[in-house]
């Protein structure tokens, strides 16, 4: 197995693309990351996108990007794994290298969901979950985690305000991120005052969905240096599954997924909790980045929101999440959040996170999930020095 | 919404009389049915099992932003529910104030009418669950 590097990165922002279609969008972001990469071709692309057959009617996208971005002929091929996707490809792109047969390859992530403006849209997220015996019965994905979310806030005695504060550190660092989606504070008083979509999750409990795509380049670690002296190699890559639904998983209230895949991701990079500078997790809700702390060691079970409370994920605090806005403020262009995540953790380790930038940041971690966390892919990123 | 009779045709046994499965290796219990076992891993063809229909509210939500097709009902709460037998099953509860839910109150299951696809309005009947009426 060989060890594998990122040698470039690129992203748009995250927002309502008018202007850009879905294959355009893909092109920008992977021009972006080919040229930061200094490279002009590649031996693979993988493509991590969830809805592009709902929404766009379009399916094929490894052949379509491969053959808009001037790549006609190279292997490429879609991998979906709902809002896991690319993390999914990137996975895929990361066993592509590390296996010995391919040297560089492009992971590619890219949603284009404002195409749409209703049902299309609202029944290609939900297709996350099981059809016949959740979807089926009006459980809007909203829903599905509110369902979590209220038996979590029963078992562990606490409210909606203890989870204020990830929505509130979120919106806090999207606005030092000149590609999030929203780049305003908000306020408690906002967060507690917002409309509830699906009991108890309010409006700011739930992060907002638009149009982006995100790209990184891999090549084996031996080569990288012949590109860039800014290489960030992957020290960590695990990915995991848990039942579909929520009511066949062994316990609603813990991501199995994310503790398995987190296990195999640290034993890999060589570290623990302890070591982990900063965290992009998936906070597309409130609950979920309090069991994705709990899950992956940096809290009990049934204290995530503590570390809320306590202000340990700040950027000052003792782990940093959604250091560039988190999927709550940067956005949530569902099939692309992943890459989107491991861009941000390849910027906080190069140095050029800007206004977010972790003091002397060294180790990683990003965690995408698929669903109600039937699949969960965790990265560990450290500098190839 | 198109209209998916054979979908919904096979899926009638589970969603009128909540019909799983036992495996017949270890005893679990489930639904939906499974072909293979999801705690021994067993394969072999596992007996049909009816379940109750009783159970109580382990967690629920009130739903204000319907899917397309459910906007009929709206705002309506949905709940996983613990069966007596032991699994959780998601559904929508009825026959129930939305403001009068409570974790762990005591419900059966009853047949309603989901919802409708398509122009010709097929309807897709299932299993909701009410709170349990008391005995006479």
């Amino acid at each position: 197995m060989r060890d594998v590097s990122i040698i470039g990165i690129g992203q748009t922002p995250v927002g309502e693309h008018w202007e850009r279609s879905l294959r355009h969008l893909a092109y920008d972001a992977l021009k972006a990351a080919l040229l930061d990469a200094n490279m002009e071709r590649a031996d693979a692309l993988y493509v991590g996108n969830m809805l592009s057959g709902e929404i766009s009617g379009q399916a094929h996208l490894g052949a379509l990007i491969a053959d808009f971005a001037g790549l006609r002929g190279i292997e490429a091929v879609k991998i979906e794994a709902a809002c896991a996707s690319a993390a999914a490809a990137f996975r895929q792109a990361y066993i592509a290298v590390a296996s010995g047969l391919q040297d560089v390859v492009i992971a590619l992530g890219v949603e284009k969901m404002t195409d749409d403006v209703g049902s299309k849209l609202t029944a290609g997220l939900a297709s996350a979950a099981d059809a016949d015996y959740e979807v089926i019965h009006g459980i809007s994905f909203v829903a599905l985690n509110a369902l979590i979310m209220q038996r979590y806030m029963y078992e562990y005695n606490v409210g909606r305000e203890d989870f204020a504060n990830f929505a509130i550190t979120a919106h806090a660092n999207g606005a030092g991120n000149p590609n999030a989606r929203f780049q305003e504070p908000i306020s408690k008083e906002a967060f507690l005052k917002s409309g509830v979509v699906a009991s108890p999750i309010g409006l700011l409990d739930a992060s907002p969905m638009a149009d982006g795509a995100a790209a990184v380049i891999l090549c084996p670690s031996e080569q990288a240096r012949e590109f860039t002296d800014n290489a960030i190699r992957v020290a960590g890559s695990a990915m995991a599954t848990d039942s579909l639904s929520v009511h066949d998983r062994r316990d609603p209230l813990w991501l199995q997924a994310a503790e398995d895949s987190a296990r195999k991701a640290y034993r890999q990079a060589g570290v623990g909790p302890q070591n982990i500078d900063f965290f992009e997790l998936h906070d597309a809700f409130t609950i979920m980045a309090a069991l994705s702390l709990e899950a992956a060691g940096f809290a009990e079970r049934g204290k995530g929101t503590w570390l809320a409370r306590d202000g340990a994920i700040t950027r000052d605090g003792k782990i940093p999440i959604a250091t560039r806005g988190g999927l709550k403020a940067r956005g949530h262009p569902v099939g692309a959040t992943g890459l989107y995540q491991i861009v941000e953790a390849v910027q906080q380790l190069r140095g050029e996170a800007g206004a977010n930038q972790i003091p002397n940041a060294r180790v990683g971690m990003t965690q995408n999930i698929g669903g109600s966390g039937a699949t969960i892919a965790t990265h560990i990123f450290e500098r190839l020095n | 919404m198109s209209v998916e009779i054979a979908r919904h045709w096979r899926l009638k046994p589970q969603r009128y009389q909540l019909v799983g499965e036992v495996c017949p290796e270890c005893g679990h219990k489930m639904f939906p049915p499974r072909d293979v076992c999801p705690e021994c891993a067993d394969h072999s063809p596992q007996p049909e099992f009816k379940f109750s229909g009783l159970g109580e509210v382990f967690s629920y939500s009130t739903v204000y932003n319907p899917p397309e097709g459910y906007e009929e009902s709206a705002p309506y709460t949905v709940a996983l529910v613990k069966l007596e037998e032991g699994p959780l099953i998601t559904a929508q509860l009825t026959d129930v104030k939305n403001d009068d839910v409570k974790i762990g109150m005591p419900v059966e299951m009853t047949t309603r009418k989901i919802t409708t696809q398509g122009e010709e309005g097929l309807v897709i009947y299932g299993y909701k669950f009410r709170p349990r009426l008391a005995a006479a």
